[in-house]
């Protein structure tokens, strides 16, 4: 297929060719790199928020594409002031039917909250998904589950500003509406139900781990941590304080391995749930040590109480409220809230935006103050 | 040009293949198979595959072993409703789990861990079996029992894991989960259970012997293979009748260090290095939990985990809204 000539040249000159080819190829394509490295700069580069003493490694790292990269969510919130009353006006206890929770709310203030509510959770249905598709006048009536779910979540939404200050008004003033965990959809995303077994074949701590679940955030760890620590109350904590505590696991009081799996499971729900890693809370060389925790873990402590009682006291007493759909595909229990249905993979909700700013009506179980908006 | 060398042989011995010695005349009873050559395997080591020893007692280890290996598979099938998808789907998730701990040394229902201690038991069969396979074949050639001994350092971690251990703590849920993922997370929550593993003075002692160990290999492995160009290879020829090869290779490390192994002694390090690890990890999983239940106050209890003054800093750590750049 070659000439003649060319193959004949070729024999009689025998010419490595390989060496300089890849040495080339390989020096050629390290400068090529380093030259694209330089002109436009690192494309993976991180950033790191220190959360720990120097020396110990602590921090959490993350893309800078991602940091400048804002909670989308957070082009939904529409600031909506308040109108300051003047005092005297008649309040929404007066002027409608059956106003259980909101009733010390001016007229005004009252519409402006439930228009806002309707873009909070029902953007589509509107009014009609809590109040039905009625004559005004009928608003007063408790017809449907939505509405009277939507009255507990209002005085949950108003004991969690008022009464878990210290959780979400930890760094600065942000509080909680409805959108924090609604984010404009009918259900909040990343609720959980109860799970029990993960199989039939097997009992005990065999039964409730080793399996792909989205409650072991997909480990082989144990299912069942949401359900043993923010609904049940049990102890999280599997360490000895002393050095040499005697007992064995088969007493119910000293933790098992099992115990430190399951406290493992429910330690990954948390990191993927702020989008952080162990050492956002914990110094790892001693896990346990409360001289060693960062500030965070105290704010993640009073999270894990908040939630325990958000869970015990408003969503589980719901159950009978809600219709079939609504509930567990195991037990048919009420839907739960944990860290993530609020966080959504942030280290605060949409990022630490201060969304209760705009709504005195929801930062307290009592009569709203004004007092900040007149400022 | 031809060239004979390990990885990857380039020219393949071929002839009749070797059978082994037979002195007593009774010793090629228990070898199996037909000797074939492999190509393939040629690249890798020796090309001649065969004849196997397999003996009695191979043959009780690797049936005792099956029941164990297909006791854990069914249980694991048992678990996915008998599904094959969702059997290769989950396999790394699976696993056979000890006992739940509330039963302590009592023997547990089938379902809560009663088929993990009978498939244990198979597997203590075989382990021991396969040991005792180790001393035999060694025996029978009038080897030295090196191999028996350094498996033997092996079977006592697996003993503390699964037996010593369990029975100190008075529980069979001690033991190590049959599963891919579930045994690794036996390790860490093992480590955070008794306050960090890392402050286990055994612990460190057996990361030392296994790093010592890697690093040992390599150093030896390419000592070796440097010096192969002078016959440094024929190891064995080279410990009674030293050559230029090992003169080579020990004025090498003279050099570089001023110390040398010998040619036989570094076997014997290897073979130590090797062997403490597990010797010394078990004496420290053994004593984790019976003796001591967190290694980070013990620790410090014994001057060696440094405390921090306090001064931690954290009001000068940059805020979260400064990482995410909404402020200042």
């Amino acid at each position: 297929m070659l000439p003649k000539w060319f193959n004949e040249w070729n024999r009689d000159n025998p010419t490595n060719i390989y060496t300089p080819g890849i040495l080339v190829g390989v020096v050629g394509g390290a400068v090529f790199v380093a030259a694209m490295l330089v002109a436009w700069g690192q494309p993976f580069a991180t950033d790191s928020l220190q959360t720990g003493p120097r020396g110990t490694g602590m921090s959490v790292p993350e893309f800078k594409a991602d940091l400048a990269t804002p909670d989308p969510d957070i082009a939904n919130i529409i600031p909506d002031e308040p109108y300051v009353p003047a005092g005297g006006e008649p309040l929404a206890r007066d002027i409608y039917q059956n106003v259980q929770v909101l009733g010390d709310l001016t007229e005004d203030n009252f519409n402006r909250l439930m228009n806002a509510m309707t873009t909070w959770v029902a953007p589509d249905a509107g009014c009609a998904y809590c109040h039905g598709d009625v004559a005004l006048e009928e608003y007063g009536n408790d017809d449907l589950y939505t509405k009277v779910v939507a009255r507990r979540m209002i005085e949950m939404t108003q004991n969690i500003n008022e009464n878990w200050d210290g959780h979400v008004n930890a760094n600065k003033q942000v509080g909680v509406t409805c959108f924090t965990c609604h984010r404009g959809q009918n259900v909040p995303s990343e609720i959980w139900f109860r799970l029990g077994p993960v199989n039939t074949a097997t009992a005990g701590w065999s039964a409730n781990q080793s399996r792909v679940t989205v409650q072991s955030q997909y480990t082989s760890l144990p299912s069942d941590a949401l359900e043993s620590y923010l609904l049940n109350y049990e102890r999280i904590a599997v360490h000895d304080l002393e050095s040499r505590v005697a007992g064995s696991p088969s007493n119910p009081d000293i933790p098992a391995i099992q115990n430190a799996e399951r406290t493992y499971s429910l330690m990954n729900y948390f990191a993927n749930s702020l989008g952080v890693n162990c050492v956002f809370c914990h110094n790892t060389r001693a896990f346990y040590d409360p001289a060693q925790v960062t500030p965070q873990w105290s704010t993640a402590s009073l999270g894990i109480a908040m939630v325990q009682e958000l869970n015990n006291d408003y969503l589980v007493p719901l159950q009978d409220v809600y219709p079939p759909h609504r509930l567990g595909p195991v037990f048919g229990d009420a839907p739960k809230a944990a860290c993530k249905t609020c966080h959504k993979g942030y280290q605060q909700p949409l990022q630490g935006t201060n969304v209760i700013a705009d709504w005195p009506e929801l930062a307290t179980t009592g009569a709203p103050s004004y007092e900040a908006a007149t400022q | 040009m031809a060239e004979y060398q390990n990885i990857f042989t380039q020219v393949q011995v071929r002839g009749a293949p070797e059978w082994g010695t037979d002195d007593l005349g009774t010793l090629t009873e228990d070898r199996a198979g037909t000797p074939f050559f492999s190509n393939l395997m040629g690249w890798f080591g020796n090309a001649q595959i065969g004849p196997i020893n397999v003996g009695m007692v191979g043959i009780a280890s690797i049936a005792s072993g099956l029941v164990w290996f297909v006791i854990v598979g069914m249980n694991m099938l048992a678990q996915v409703d008998w599904s094959i998808p969702e059997f290769i789907r989950q396999l790394f998730w699976l696993a056979l789990e000890p006992p739940s701990p509330e039963y302590g040394l009592r023997i547990p229902p089938l379902n809560d861990g009663g088929w993990y201690i009978i498939s244990s038991f198979f597997l203590l069969v075989s382990v021991m079996l396969w040991w005792l396979r180790s001393w035999q074949l060694a025996a029978e050639q009038k080897m030295g029992k090196h191999i028996f001994w350094a498996f033997g350092s092996a079977i006592w971690l697996f003993l503390v894991l699964g037996l010593f251990r369990p029975i100190l703590m008075g529980s069979w849920s001690e033991a190590v989960p049959y599963g891919i993922f579930p045994h690794l997370d036996w390790t860490t929550a093992f480590s955070i259970r008794y306050g960090n593993l890392y402050y286990n003075p055994f612990h460190c002692l057996s990361i030392v012997f296994l790093y010592g160990s890697v690093l040992l290999f390599a150093m030896h492995g390419a000592t070796i293979l440097a010096v192969t160009r002078f016959g440094g290879d024929r190891e064995l020829e080279q410990i009674y009748d030293r050559g230029t090869a090992t003169e080579r290779a020990a004025l090498f490390w003279r050099w570089t260090m001023g110390f040398n192994a010998t040619m036989e002694g570094i076997h014997r390090w290897a073979w130590w290095f090797a062997v403490l690890t597990p010797i010394t990890g078990g004496i420290g999983i053994l004593l984790t939990g019976t003796v001591v239940d967190n290694w980070f106050i013990w620790a410090q209890e014994h001057n060696f985990a440094p405390m921090y003054d306090g001064s931690y800093g954290y009001e000068d750590f940059r805020s979260y809204g400064s990482f995410i750049g909404q402020e200042g």
